[in-house]
């Protein structure tokens, strides 16, 4: 939460400079697109007749209508509590979203034919994939971020060199590199090991930097009131720092959880049956890529919004400490 | 003499400092604590302690003051080895700290040591904060610890705040909290740095009642402060620090009342003055 003023202000949207400029701003943008020939124009019919002849007081219309219905729900949203305001906006988002859908015309009976394979297949091999890669992932980047903050010379190289090698090289590369590299050395490996071996290195490079950054957020009188009780680095590290370093490092690596479930679909191209590669397989052949892609697309916003909501617990069981 | 020479005064291997009777051991004996003998530290260049040469023994109570940046607290840290010494020799209850020791943790664990910001941690409730040193280091029995921890807490006069954290108690209290934190270890010596300095004044008395009461009760300790009264009232001994170096010991009355050198007089003038 950001730090709020005792003193209640003015609702910003009830101020009327601030209406009218919103106004204008709407207006002047969707005067800027022509939207007469769209699904907008077809219902505007009855005022502006037939949209394709309607012009410049067709466009208008049509800009000034929906400038009128956007100030009208902001200024009258702007009247409801807080929770109330968080349910509209995210409704009405979703049935803007749902309305875009709903535009690609989607056949419904090729999609509920195919969910039930996409989910028992595809959904399940991007959560093992993508879960076995976040625990090796987070597992090197403890370990390298403790390297990377170590005296030691060579425990930090090896770690910089890591970091650098697998921040620095595309992801796509990489899942190459090493599904293509590695039966070079004369160890042939599977796609689904070779997809997981290259999410957890590529992620772990990246964990590294947050963990070592959380860890460095830690007041060094915490390592030096732990010590001078005798505790030797590991037990200050396991039970005195890290602790305290997971509540900061939880936001940024939420991030990284959901941004490694999609990137995992870029083990497709291994032809490891996950998500994205069943999606298109499926749609391909009959010319109905839109139907998964579509699909698709929404498991894997499902899935993000599960790691959203164990991440905001997880957040809340850490601010425990921190009441007042 | 050149900065940063690495060597100790006295490399004696970590396990001859426990075996046989030492000198050192033979010090523990006749009641010294710590023994500093010539002890400088350079930070790179700058030489923060000159020469420091400064005997504890059981039971006593020193107070050390002087300006900020004078070497005090950088002292008192380098007796737990918070800092490393580059010259002379520390010795504390018999072991000889130096670089290349293993048994940090053994000397660690007889002192206490109360920073001037609490370092309390925060993710642990007062309880916990107590427990973990005797349950992690000496392994104690969870409901061993809990009892020590509780009884401590009494001592210091808060056991009602003992499920809470850190953050939801004053300074007074959270200092309060650090001293029994480390009282919970039974050390055999209680360094004190600068324990009221981030306090507001009317916390500072709870703190230093509580540690007047560890001094009534025989504890050794070295307390850096500022608090004047408190040195005039427990201590044993006060010691003047400038530029890294003692300047003038005493005992608190001959201190106060007739200090010796200038430099003191001075000190003393600007602190009591208001």
């Amino acid at each position: 939460m950001l730090h709020r003023d005792t003193v209640d202000s003015e609702v910003l949207v009830h101020r009327p400079w601030i209406v009218a400029s919103m106004f204008a701003v709407v207006l002047v943008v969707f005067l800027m697109f022509n939207l007469t020939g769209t699904t907008i124009g077809e219902l505007m019919r009855p005022v502006i007749g037939d949209p394709l002849k309607s012009g410049f007081y067709g466009r208008f219309t049509i800009a000034f209508v929906i400038a009128v219905m956007f100030c009208l729900n902001v200024v009258l949203l702007g009247f409801a509590p807080l929770k109330m305001q968080l349910g509209v906006v995210w409704l009405e988002l979703l049935l803007l979203f749902l309305a875009f859908f709903k535009s690609f015309d989607l056949s419904l009976p090729f999609i509920w034919k195919h969910l039930p394979f996409l989910i028992t297949q595809g959904v399940v091999t991007t959560i093992y994939v993508s879960a076995l890669s976040l625990i090796f992932a987070s597992v090197i980047a403890i370990v390298a971020a403790i390297a990377k903050l170590s005296s030691n010379g060579f425990a930090y190289g090896i770690a910089s060199f890591y970091t650098s090698l697998f921040r620095g090289l595309p992801l796509l590369m990489q899942i190459y590199l090493i599904y293509l590299g590695l039966p070079q050395l004369g160890y042939v490996i599977d796609a689904v090991p070779s997809g997981v071996l290259a999410l957890s290195l590529c992620y772990g490079a990246y964990m590294t930097e947050i963990f070592r950054s959380g860890i460095q957020s830690i007041d060094r009188g915490q390592w030096e009131a732990s010590r001078s009780l005798a505790f030797g680095f590991g037990l200050t590290t396991r039970r005195i720092i890290l602790p305290q370093a997971l509540p900061v490092i939880i936001p940024p690596m939420g991030n990284m959880f959901i941004s490694m479930l999609k990137d995992s679909s870029l083990v497709s191209v291994l032809g490891v049956w996950e998500l994205t590669f069943l999606a298109y397989q499926i749609g391909q052949p009959t010319f109905h890529n839109m139907e998964m892609l579509a699909s698709a697309s929404i498991m894997y916003w499902i899935m993000s919004i599960c790691f959203e909501l164990i991440q905001s617990r997880i957040e809340r069981y850490f601010a425990r400490s921190k009441v007042r | 003499m050149t900065p940063c020479v690495a060597a100790d005064a006295s490399p004696g291997d970590s396990s001859s400092d426990r075996r046989s009777l030492t000198p050192e051991q033979a010090a523990v004996i006749a009641g010294k604590i710590i023994e500093a003998k010539n002890v400088s530290k350079w930070y790179g260049a700058f030489r923060a302690l000159t020469d420091i040469n400064l005997t504890v023994r059981g039971g006593e109570r020193i107070v050390i003051c002087g300006p900020s940046g004078s070497g005090k607290s950088t002292l008192i840290r380098c007796f737990n080895r918070l800092e490393a010494h580059q010259e002379g020799r520390i010795t504390v209850n018999g072991i000889i700290l130096h670089n290349k020791m293993r048994n940090v943790a053994d000397v660690r664990k007889n002192v206490g040591m109360v920073f001037q910001h609490f370092n309390l941690f925060p993710h642990m409730t007062v309880l916990k904060n107590c427990m973990a040193a005797p349950m992690w280091i000496k392994g104690m029995p969870e409901v061993e610890a809990r009892k020590i921890a509780l009884k401590f807490l009494e001592r210091v006069r808060i056991p009602e705040q003992a499920n809470k954290y850190p953050a939801q108690l004053s300074g007074g209290q959270q200092q309060r909290v650090a001293i029994a934190r480390s009282l919970c270890m039974e050390p055999a010596v209680m360094l004190f740095d600068e324990p009221t300095s981030s306090l507001d004044p009317e916390m500072v008395a709870e703190v230093l009642e509580t540690m007047t009461g560890l001094a009534r009760d025989g504890m050794t300790m070295v307390c850096v402060t500022h608090e004047m009264g408190f040195a005039r009232a427990v201590a044993d001994r006060v010691i003047f620090m400038d530029q890294g170096q003692i300047i003038e010991e005493g005992a608190p009355h001959d201190f106060f009342t007739s200090p010796r050198h200038e430099r003191t007089r001075l000190f003393l003038s600007q602190i009591l003055s208001h």
